[in-house]
């Protein structure tokens, strides 16, 4: 039978099969699993069909526990259903799947294992989510490859039909989930041969039914409990043998033959490997390359997990195994040894006692861990460990592929060794997320994989900055079938695509002899040597490498096609690589351009005729001189006044040297310094603002609206500009309260990401040349030596008294050192402004909860992270708990410091007449209202502190370690509204509930942003997000309504770039206010579709139309007799349909469902009106009670 | 009373025809203006440029910040096909076609000879009875001959004429300094019809934000006075037919377009203030005037008032603005 060849990733394999074999699917995005549900609900919203002709429900849930919820209801109900999920989302699900086994279910969850969150979070492979399922009793079938994930998807459903017994499927996050293969694809027959329609009729039939009435999920007691949960036995004992069934079905049908445990290698092995995912794939190539070589050694994967057979496990082992060592990819810190070890032990040891082992001997087993967190698993780690099981006494509990001096459990290996045949094509490219190297790249993929007979495979590895990200991308082409699921270490060819790069990182390291170089270079082929760096000249001269240039932005500014230098990279490869013949190549590019951009329009499309064509007009080969000549060397990855940890570990981390640092180099307990985003100069602007201090009107905008922290603003002493370097701007401070002082505005160069949202907000224009602002972007490149030099001394400039300042306002605000610098967060992001404004008021007494999220990526994400300290070396204490707890974890942190605030006021009252009943006095009822209270409660403390420090008094050594609580905290709850209006939405309630003093930052980018845009309650109606293609049906959940009707919390909705003064005032009575605030800050983000550097035009339009009305609601008002609730917007003045015009986000859906466009922007413009009603009702009420029923009154039910 | 004419060879009931604007974006508005007596309906401008530019602002804010960041590879979900060419306004054509029974004009401002062509077939295989050419174009370049830029005008007539079979008007700028001569170049070019005059959209200042803004102002009648000299003055001289645009509010102004020889009379500003209705009030106070007047048909008193006809063709031409003026400055 003829089946497509197709390229396609890990993820579209699952989830081909799974929507073809389901009804209901209930999803919720985690990566690395999320692609599976955005394809299943993609396919379901452009009306495919499942094998039955039916169109797959597929509902995105509030949490992954509230899908499996909903699939077990959908199961017991007897639909055929799925999920798809990862990591905490696996765990979330744990409950549920006891449930779905216990209850002897047919299903199957797809799951793209990812590392468990313990020391620190990681979104890379392993699995250890897995096991942490596997006593669940759900069947485990481990996929190495994406062609076995579309083969075991199939092979699984057919197996659970059978036995009842539920199966997870899973493969490795990213090395499989987001590998680009080709791989053949499964059809219907296929699908249909294999799939027995008797068994779903069986299982529809034990569905609850009020026609045959049951009850399922009783309570017993200890009489009974034990013996029913040993009735399932028999099905778990059946079940090897039907999965195996199935295996064979599947080799009948389609000709791929597995085994539950299928061994490779020397018949006559002595030494076997044991492994399971894709680490099977790298150590099948080492185990093909040794044997050849005349070694002994095998291999043996482990696809069926849990039940684990014993006895067909132990018979797959050939008789001459002598030593066994068993690879797996988690951890399990104080057992025995990790999971498959165990039960690779236990299967030898039992079956020898039984006599059943048909080994020569009892074998040696040993059991070691590889690849946690996609570490890296190459032939050469394979080796190693095939070298140490020579040793007489090979290492037990060993760690393969890294270094460990500290527990001394890592296996020695040679990173030289290879397994890369000289016939596949081993490629390499580094690019920028921005310039579209990746996305090229997959279209080469496609384009080979699908154009000729050669097998290809694409993996690409990005950095953890969501702004000026660097991509390097991994591709291979070869005649064969590729099993090297580990990154390009020997390429044959290496494009640059940045310049920039080229003294950033060893681009030519991996590159082999005679190999090819393509550079993107503003110098052409006469001139590029000169300005090349020595070390890659050095490399090209010694290895021979062929230098190719191009000035791809050159030919994209020439063909229309801007900064995107993807079609002309992509072209130039083709030429020069030979994979394809010239001409066919040409004409394969054309075709994959018409099929990617066909439906956006001619224009695109010629567009990218056009720079294929001129591509090859100025691509030149350069004549490499036989002279290294160079004296530019590559400068040191952080500057040498950098502390020592930044120096020894994260520099080594920024350099992309991680792989490499010791497991001494590590802090045991996850706990990491602040201020280092301040060490990682990333020079990723173009052009940088810089101020024009002739026009500036002393406002303090710029510095509001920077999401990076990268306009700073200071008043001083002019005395102190007497060593000012030549040039450093400065100017009269104009109000009075800094009379006769200094003002400066000053760009950090080497930080700005230049989004240029600084110079948009800018309101003062030059009266001469109105284009001008007081802040103008200029090129980086010419002036980053000199404004470096002004921010080394601006930043030596002291900082303000945060006594004297007027804190509540806009200008006040940014005088105060932000503590929160730099972060990684998108060019222009929408959230950090906030972030930032809340380090900069409360920052130095500041305790943060962070939700998982953008948030947590851009604030905790290594190699370095934003938050940082004041001179005085106080700065927020950060901490990332999960996605779905941080309100609770928020909660914890308040009830801590409330119970150590309220010990130290006890013990200090006990030794008052030993410390000075003035000093205790003084303490005990300070007024810590302001910063002149919190300035003088501090001197008082450290008084204490030095009283207490030579008392020997247990009581005062108690007090000593609690003093600096009686300095008060500042608890901030921060998270995007995927946590706070779904997954996380029931503690935030309980906590809201709680009366307790928190402060709650809702950074509504009405989206899940970290994931990619799925929808989130908090998505606008006629909004297209992932998961609501067809447009958001439904009004946006209104959080700050339903948190007003507890009446004792204090809520604000606000929008900078509407009222930057409310954003202010309502961080300050919120943290003010002692109880729960709740601030929701209108966030807008780059899933939005908008011009990221018009942001805050953006946030305006949204306050205006009426979709955010900005608002405060402060119960201390009630009190004094006043309406708690303040409308601070005015009535809207412009159509939603004009705000949203602004944002392709709304505008995608009036080009893919004009019709539905229509309908869906006129329900919101309603929406917006009838919130507009309700709010303009609470404004006019007199007090809190008339408030309260004005809330109840306004839930009236949605319109459909 | 006989209120007929002929228009690029098309029969019309009366020489009202509302002109390209927001009246035309749906259906059930240009119904409207045939209810109330629209003798023809020119659609609004299908603008070339701005379909490239939203299909380009599309590909950018969709692909914008993807394959950068592990966890969002991309940002929205893949719509089975996005509707960024000109479907929608073909498809009000087509639509606009099966609701009217009056002839429907297309009216397309393309950017490349490609957009112009394929446009215009469009355009006709929706059923459009006639085109119109919105030339709408301001040269800017300093190297940019006169000469060159009534080039521009002439390529895009050749190209659509020789892509369509529908008769082809081009709606005009004032601005040349020879209008006379490219009207009759334009004519020898098959020009089947030329629309007096396109008014540009003409930027604003605010003084507060310190910014160029758009500032759409409706027309005036003493705008009336540019079209009126020059259909007075090609009245005749060409082949193609003349249609009036700008400042025609009254029955009075298609009185005296009519005289100074407009085939038909296009309503926009007035339409726009008026409603649909005012159609219907401005035909019947027409007739009135002839009845009054003695006039049995349009036909009669076209041209009568055309630089050909009138007792003195110069009133038309530069000496009567100085003689204007210092009639004015006498009367002070």
């Amino acid at each position: 039978m003829k089946r497509n060849k197709v390229t396609i990733d890990g993820n579209e394999a699952a989830a081909y099969v799974a929507h073809k074999l389901n009804e209901v699917i209930a999803i919720y995005p985690i990566t690395p699993s999320s692609n599976m549900g955005e394809w299943a609900d993609e396919w379901s919203s452009q009306g495919r069909k499942n094998l039955w002709g039916t169109i797959p429900s597929v509902t995105e849930m509030q949490s992954e526990g509230g899908a499996a919820g909903a699939i077990h209801g959908a199961l017991q109900t007897g639909a055929l259903s799925t999920t798809f999920t990862a990591s905490q989302g696996l765990l979330l699900m744990i409950p549920n799947m006891f449930k779905i086994a216990g209850e002897l279910t047919s299903t199957v969850f797809h799951v793209s294992a990812r590392s468990v969150a313990a020391q620190a979070l990681s979104i890379f492979g392993d699995h250890s989510d897995v096991m942490a399922a596997r006593s669940t009793g759900f069947g485990m079938l481990a996929s190495n490859s994406v062609q076995e994930v579309m083969d075991f998807a199939l092979i699984a459903q057919a197996a659970t039909l059978e036995a009842r017994v539920p199966i997870v499927h899973f493969f490795d996050g990213f090395r499989t989930s987001h590998e680009v293969m080709k791989i053949e694809e499964l059809t219907d027959d296929d699908i249909r041969a294999m799939i027995d329609d008797e068994l779903i009729r069986g299982h529809r039939s034990r569905a609850l039914s009020p026609d045959h009435p049951v009850v399922r999920g009783t309570a017993q007691n200890p009489d009974v409990f034990f013996q029913a949960r040993e009735t399932v036995n028999p099905y778990y004992a059946a079940f090897p043998a039907i999965m195996q069934k199935a295996m064979d079905r599947f080799a009948k049908q389609v000709g791929r033959q597995y085994k539950l445990y299928e061994y490779t290698g020397a018949p006559d092995a002595e030494r076997v490997i044991v492994i399971m995912g894709s680490g099977a794939e790298a150590v099948e190539e080492t185990v093909d390359h040794l044997d050849k070589k005349g070694e002994k050694v095998g291999l043996l994967k482990v696809h069926m997990f849990r039940p684990f057979s014993a006895s067909h496990f132990v018979k797959a082992l050939p008789p001459s195994t002598k030593t066994i060592a068993v690879l797996d990819r988690t951890k399990e810190p104080g057992a025995t040894g990790e999971p498959l070890y165990m039960d690779v032990s236990t299967s030898i040891t039992e079956t020898f006692i039984d006599g059943s082992l048909h080994l020569n001997g009892f074998p040696k087993i040993i059991g070691g861990r590889y690849g946690l967190s996609s570490k890296e698993f190459t032939p050469a780690m394979v080796k190693g460990v095939f070298d140490m099981m020579k040793q007489e006494k090979p290492k037990n509990h060993f760690t393969v592929g890294i270094n460990d001096d500290v527990t001394h459990t890592s296996v020695e290996f040679d990173p030289a060794f290879s397994t890369e045949p000289d016939d596949v094509i081993r490629a390499m490219f580094y690019g920028l997320g921005a310039d579209g190297t990746v996305g090229a790249n997959k279209n080469s993929i496609k384009i080979i994989g699908e154009d000729t007979d050669f097998f290809a495979q694409g993996y690409f590895v990005y950095d953890s900055k969501k702004s000026g990200s660097t991509t390097v991308s991994h591709l291979r082409f070869g005649p064969r079938p590729i099993h090297s699921t580990y990154l390009v270490d020997s390429a044959n060819f290496v494009a640059c695509h940045q310049w920039f790069f080229l003294e950033k990182f060893d681009v030519l390291k991996t590159a082999v002899p005679g190999s090819t170089f393509l550079l993107n270079s503003y110098f052409g082929a006469d001139k590029v040597w000169e300005e090349l760096p020595r070390h890659i000249q050095e490399q090209i001269i010694k290895k021979k490498i062929k230098l190719y240039v191009i000035d791809a932005y050159k030919v994209a500014q020439a063909t229309g096609m801007g900064g995107r230098i993807n079609t002309i990279m992509q072209t130039c490869f083709f030429a020069i690589s030979g994979v394809l013949p010239r001409e066919k190549a040409i004409e394969a590019i054309k075709n994959a351009i018409k099929k990617t951009y066909g439906k956006k329009g001619d224009k695109i499309v010629q567009q990218n005729f056009d720079a294929v064509d001129q591509t090859l007009a100025n691509l030149f080969e350069v004549k490499v001189p036989a002279m290294v000549t160079s004296k530019i060397e590559m400068p040191p990855v952080v500057s040498e006044n950098a502390p020592e940890f930044v120096q020894k570990v994260t520099a080594g981390m920024i350099a992309g040297f991680g792989d490499a640092l010791p497991v001494s180099a590590m802090p045991a307990d996850g706990t990491y310094p602040t201020g280092t985003a301040q060490w990682e100069k990333r020079n990723i602007a173009l052009e940088i603002p810089i101020w024009d201090e002739s026009i500036c009107i002393q406002c303090n905008k710029c510095a509001i609206v920077c999401p990076h922290a990268t306009i700073r603003i200071k008043v001083y002493d002019g005395e102190t500009l007497k060593n000012a370097p030549a040039g450093f701007k400065s100017m009269d401070y104009k109000a009075a309260e800094y009379k006769g002082m200094k003002y400066t505005v000053q760009v950090a160069p080497e930080d700005c990401t230049g989004c240029g949202i600084c110079v948009d907000i800018c309101p003062a224009k030059n009266k001469s040349e109105t284009r001008l602002k007081a802040i103008n972007m200029e090129a980086q490149p010419p002036l980053r030596e000199r404004e470096r030099s002004y921010y080394e001394y601006f930043l030596s400039l002291p900082e303000i008294d945060r006594r004297t300042v007027k804190v509540d306002s806009v200008k006040g605000s940014q005088f105060l050192q932000p503590l929160f610098e730099y972060s990684g967060a998108c060019l222009g992001c929408g959230e950090t402004p906030y972030v930032k404004l809340a380090s900069q008021l409360f920052g130095d007494r500041m305790i943060v909860a962070n939700a998982t999220g953008c948030s947590s990526i851009y604030g905790g994400n290594l190699p370095t992270t934003p938050w940082t300290v004041n001179p005085e070396g106080r700065g927020p204490a950060w901490s990332n708990s999960l996605f779905e707890d941080n309100a609770e974890f928020g909660l914890g942190m308040r009830l801590a410091v409330d119970k150590h605030t309220a010990m130290a006021r006890e013990m200090l009252t006990q030794l008052a007449p030993q410390v000075g009943d003035e000093l205790a006095r003084a303490i005990l009822n300070a007024d810590q209202s302001d910063e002149a209270g919190i300035y003088e409660q501090r001197v008082w403390v450290e008084q204490l502190k030095k009283k207490l420090k030579p008392m020997n008094d247990p009581v005062a050594r108690n007090l000593l370690s609690l003093a600096d609580n009686l300095v008060k905290r500042s608890v901030w709850i921060m998270g995007g509204d995927g946590w706070a209006y779904d997954i996380g939405f029931g503690g935030l309630d309980h906590v809201l509930a709680s009366g307790k003093n928190v402060n709650i930052l809702v950074l509504d980018t009405e989206v899940y942003s970290n994931t990619g845009g799925q929808m989130s309650k908090a998505t606008p109606r006629s909004a297209v997000a992932k998961f609501a293609a067809g447009g958001k049906p439904l009004a946006k959940k209104d959080l700050g309504l339903i948190a007003m009707t507890y009446g004792n919390v204090y809520v604000a909705q606000i929008a900078m770039g509407y009222n930057d003064t409310q954003t202010v005032r309502a961080f300050m009575e919120a943290e003010a206010y002692d109880g729960p605030s709740l601030i929701i800050a209108y966030s807008h983000c780059i899933a939005h579709g908008i011009n990221m550097t018009k942001g805050m035009s953006n946030q305006k339009a949204a306050v205006e139309c009426g979709h955010w009305p900005i608002y405060r609601f402060n119960p201390t008002l009630v009190g004094q007799g006043k309406n708690p609730f303040v409308l601070d917007s005015k009535e809207p003045k412009i159509k939603f349909e004009q705000y949203a015009s602004m944002e392709a986000r709304f505008k995608m859906l009036t080009k893919s469902h004009p019709e539905q466009a229509k309908k869906l922007s006129a329900l919101a413009q309603e929406d917006t009106q009838k919130r507009w009603k309700v709010l303009e009702r609470l404004a006019k009420a007199d007090t809190g009670t008339d408030v309260k029923k004005v809330i109840e009154q306004s839930h009236a039910p949605q319109e459909h | 009373m006989d209120l007929k004419t002929s228009y690029l060879g098309m029969q019309l009931k009366n020489p009202i025809v509302p002109s390209a604007s927001p009246l035309s974006h749906n259906v059930d508005s240009m119904k409207r203006l045939e209810d109330a007596g629209a003798s023809a309906i020119v659609m609004y401008s299908l603008f070339e440029e701005q379909i490239a530019h939203e299909a380009e602002e599309l590909d950018h804010y969709l692909a914008y910040g993807t394959e950068s960041f592990a966890e969002s590879l991309t940002y929205f979900p893949e719509a089975a096909e996005y509707n960024v060419g000109p479907d929608e306004y073909v498809d009000l054509v087509r639509k606009a076609k099966e609701a009217l029974s009056i002839p429907v004009i297309g009216s397309l401002n393309g950017i490349t000879s490609g957009g112009w062509i394929d446009y215009a077939k469009k355009i006709q295989e929706a059923g459009a009875d006639a085109l119109e050419l919105n030339v709408y174009y301001i040269p800017t370049d300093p190297n940019l001959s006169g000469t060159d830029v009534e080039d521009r005008y002439l390529e895009v007539l050749h190209a659509v004429k020789r892509s369509v079979t529908i008769p082809v008007a081009i709606k005009l700028s004032p601005f040349f300094s020879s209008l006379a001569h490219l009207a009759h170049r334009l004519d020898l070019a098959g020009a089947d019809g030329l629309v007096l005059f396109n008014r540009f959209y003409q930027p604003d200042i605010d003084l507060d934000e310190l910014e160029v803004v758009p500032n759409v102002l409706l027309s005036t009648p003493h705008e009336l006075r540019l079209p009126l000299r020059w259909v007075a003055i090609l009245h005749g001289r060409v082949k193609a037919s003349l249609a009036a645009t700008t400042g025609i509010h009254t029955a009075e102004d298609v009185l005296k377009m009519t005289m100074a020889g407009a085939d038909v009379t296009m309503m926009c500003s007035a339409l726009l203030k008026h409603g649909p209705n005012h159609i219907t009030e401005v035909l019947s106070t027409v007739r009135d005037w002839m009845v009054e007047h003695e006039y049995v048909s349009l036909e009669q008193m076209r041209g009568s008032m055309s630089q050909k006809s009138v007792a003195d063709p110069s009133a038309f031409e530069r000496a009567n603005y100085m003689r204007a003026l210092s009639s004015f400055s006498t009367h002070k």
